[in-house]
């Protein structure tokens, strides 16, 4: 136990310490915020741009429809010839051409866009549903049917959706839950590639430094195993704390900017929220603060230090049957893949149906359980099922650090030799 | 208790290939013990053995009497033959870390590792990273850790191994004091000379099978064939050659002399004395060089090896 302590000590420092540690847990929240700006920029960028669209309208009905906007501008060309125009609208490098026949009928046949590139989908459902819209109008006046009347009959409906204890949903608050839960999943996919691999890295290490034997003739093989997943475990709660600190800090920091006292956030509150900013903004905010937050922090933490283990485990076993990094290829491949499964199966079916059979089912196997149970967590998983899923995952835990550690044993003290799974296998049974 | 450590009937096999086949050896406490052999002979899986890094299939290891306990390395020091060191921690950092997975405390450890990197006059490589030393320098950082926590034990495979004369003078001295401090040291190697200067016993391995052991002196008792190195200064050369060959078995040798003699070896007879070959010669010849052949170790085991091969 004494010397198990020691060798925790030892890895966590020998992680933090590393310069690229410390780069990587005050950069990435940077580089992250600052790519997020620069989407954010780049995208205003694009939506700055005045577009003008020419209009060759042969009915003279639309003209009046096609109003400018902030980003379009509409030019009424119909006075010329079609020949003209599409001269006028290329040289003049306008957006596009818009061509209405003079027998326009209901199916929109007819109508036609000239442009030098195909335009946004965006774009060509806006005109359509113009020309659609006066369409529809002109039909209705036709048939008898008062338009004013008909607008002031219709009415809106949007639908509360509710769970049995009362708390509301929308179908906002379900795009927020998918964001929340797939960037878990994602992140927690990414720690345990990283750190699996720095465990791994370190046993190599250790193997190529020949440092090893001394070691094992003072510790057991095992013990040195587990301090190493353990020192390095911690290194990442580390950097995941300081993370969530710093998130802490922007969040309340934009919260600030934006007016807005988290600290005082309280449902009634958001009330007030709710009449100062607009609506829409007062629900992503209240959906946030609904999220189950802290039980997603700490299912986090359960599910990566499961995964962590078992990942890492196998990891650890892996850097002890090769000599180099260069040699662990063949490895990679079945380690690399459950994972993937379980990101796909998260952002596929999860996100179709948060509790189908499928997503169920894989959110049970423990090999993608912490994944895609992270993934399901903000839609509201029942006690039992988070019972069963990290109670297979802590009774494989224990199954596969002791098949990991009976290999990393002998692999430890193989030296020039590249393993085979056959060899593995082999090795199970020394 | 005459013996240390026992190591009794030993048996090893990895997959299909035995490693080890019956093999017991017995290191009385106080002494130097050799474990001789070839490269892949067992050496280094039985040093694992006992220090309890492989368990062994068959047979069991005692130490002061008592079968070996996971305890019991505390009283074990081991400098493996495949020895490194992390190689981006400081040295002060790294011993310190070590000799406490030996169970020293720190404090304890700090005090003796400042006395040793004095004595093996390193003190000024605390803070400095091992990838900034030789690699006669690490060894020397490596034994120290291997002795730090003075075990009674202590365990070298192929300790001179990349240390350039003068540190392997300075290790080899160190490994006779810590003798005369009442360690018992086994050591593993193929290089018969070191083995020759230092060792009181030893144990021949060869093929996973131990084909001799003992006492060094007795060995080279048993392996002599009373055969004598003689230097012969005579008048009558070739008529004193025709007469011992007819009464010994003659050989070539060649030995450093300033007189230009005759130089054989002579091989008594079971049963003669050397007094009875120097009687014989004494009125025949002025003897200026007598010695008696003693087998090197190495000639004991190369002996040894290609009469089992």
């Amino acid at each position: 136990m004494r010397n198990l302590k020691l060798i925790i000590q030892r890895e966590y420092l020998a992680r933090v310490r590393n310069k690229t540690f410390i780069i990587m847990t005050f950069l990435s929240p940077l580089i992250l915020v600052g790519m997020f700006a620069l989407i954010a920029y780049l995208s205003m960028l694009n939506s700055s741009e005045q577009r003008i669209i020419g209009l060759y309208d042969e009915t003279e009905m639309f003209s009046s429809e096609f109003n400018d906007q902030e980003q379009v501008q509409y030019l009424d060309l119909s006075g010329k010839s079609l020949e003209e125009a599409k001269k006028m609208v290329n040289e003049q490098d306008y957006y596009g051409l818009i061509y209405i026949p003079e027998n326009i009928n209901r199916d929109l046949e007819g109508v036609q866009f000239f442009g030098k590139e195909s335009p946004g989908l965006g774009t060509i459902q806006a005109i359509e549903k113009t020309i659609a819209d006066r369409l529809t109008r002109e039909e209705l006046i036709e048939r008898g049917i008062d338009v004013n009347q008909l607008n002031e009959a219709k009415t809106e409906v949007r639908i509360e959706i509710q769970n049995f204890s009362g708390e509301r949903t929308s179908k906002m608050s379900n795009y927020i839950k998918m964001f929340f839960g797939g960037a878990a999943g994602y992140l927690l996919m990414m720690f345990i590639i990283i750190y699996g691999n720095m465990v791994m890295r370190s046993v190599i290490e250790e193997k190529t430094n020949r440092i090893i034997e001394i070691i094992v003739s003072s510790v057991k093989p095992i013990t040195l195993m587990m301090g190493k997943v353990l020192g390095t475990s911690l290194a990442g709660i580390t950097q995941f704390t300081i993370w969530v600190l710093l998130a802490g800090v922007l969040a309340i920091t934009s919260f600030y900017v934006l007016g807005i006292d988290v600290f005082t956030v309280q449902k009634s509150q958001l009330e007030t929220v709710e009449q100062i900013a607009q609506p829409e903004i007062a629900q992503l905010v209240m959906d946030v603060l609904n999220l189950p937050i802290l039980s997603l922090i700490i299912f986090f933490l359960i599910y990566f230090i499961g995964g962590y283990f078992l990942y890492s485990a196998i990891y650890a076993a892996i850097g002890a049957a090769v000599d180099s990094e260069t040699d662990t290829q063949q490895f990679m491949f079945p380690v690399i893949l459950p994972l993937m499964l379980g990101i796909y199966v998260g952002f596929f079916s999860v996100i179709e149906n948060p509790h189908g059979s499928v997503s169920t089912i894989f959110s049970m196997i423990p090999l993608t359980s912490p994944i895609v149970m992270l993934m399901r967590i903000p839609f509201g998983v029942p006690w039992w099922e988070l019972a069963i899923s990290v109670g297979l995952l802590i009774i494989t835990n224990f199954g596969v650090i002791w098949l990991a550690a009976k290999i990393y044993r002998v692999g430890i003290l193989m030296y020039g030799k590249k393993a085979s799974y056959k060899e593995l296998f082999k090795w199970l049974k020394y | 208790m005459e013996n240390l450590l026992v190591a009794e009937n030993i048996y090893k096999q990895f997959g299909n290939f035995t490693a080890l086949n019956n093999v017991s050896i017995a290191i009385p406490r106080g002494s130097i013990f050799g474990l001789l052999g070839p490269n892949g002979a067992g050496k280094t899986t039985l040093l694992r053995i006992i220090n309890q890094i492989t368990m062994p299939d068959k047979g069991q290891v005692f130490l002061d009497g008592k079968p070996l306990h996971p305890d019991d390395i505390a009283h074990i020091g081991y400098l493996p033959e495949e020895r490194g060191l992390y190689k981006s921690m400081k040295v002060g950092e790294q011993a310190l870390y070590l000799a406490r997975l030996k169970g020293l405390s720190k404090a304890e450890a700090k005090e003796r590792l400042e006395y040793w990197f004095k004595k093996l006059h390193i003190e000024g490589w605390w803070d400095k990273k091992i990838q900034e030393l030789s690699k006669g320098m690490a060894q020397k950082v490596q034994f120290i850790i291997t002795v730090l926590h003075r075990p009674k034990l202590l365990i070298f495979d192929e300790p001179f191994s990349g240390f350039d004369p003068v540190n392997a003078g300075l290790i080899k001295n160190e490994i006779l004091q810590l003798k005369e401090e009442g360690a018992t040291i086994l050591f593993s190697t193929h290089r018969m000379e070191s083995v020759e200067e230092l060792c009181d016993y030893m144990a021949l391995i060869h093929e996973s099978n131990k084909l001799l052991d003992g006492k060094v002196s007795e060995i080279k008792r048993a392996y002599k064939s009373n055969t004598y190195e003689v230097g012969l200064e005579t008048e009558t050369e070739d008529l004193l050659l025709a007469d011992l060959k007819e009464r010994f078995v003659i050989g070539n040798t060649s030995f450093k002399s300033i007189n230009d003699d005759l130089k054989l070896t002579i091989q008594l007879k079971d049963g003669e004395t050397p007094n009875q070959l120097l009687n014989y010669l004494i009125g025949r010849a002025s003897i200026n060089h007598f010695v008696e052949v003693i087998p090197s170790v190495n000639d004991i085991f190369i002996k040894t090896v290609t009469q089992n091969a």
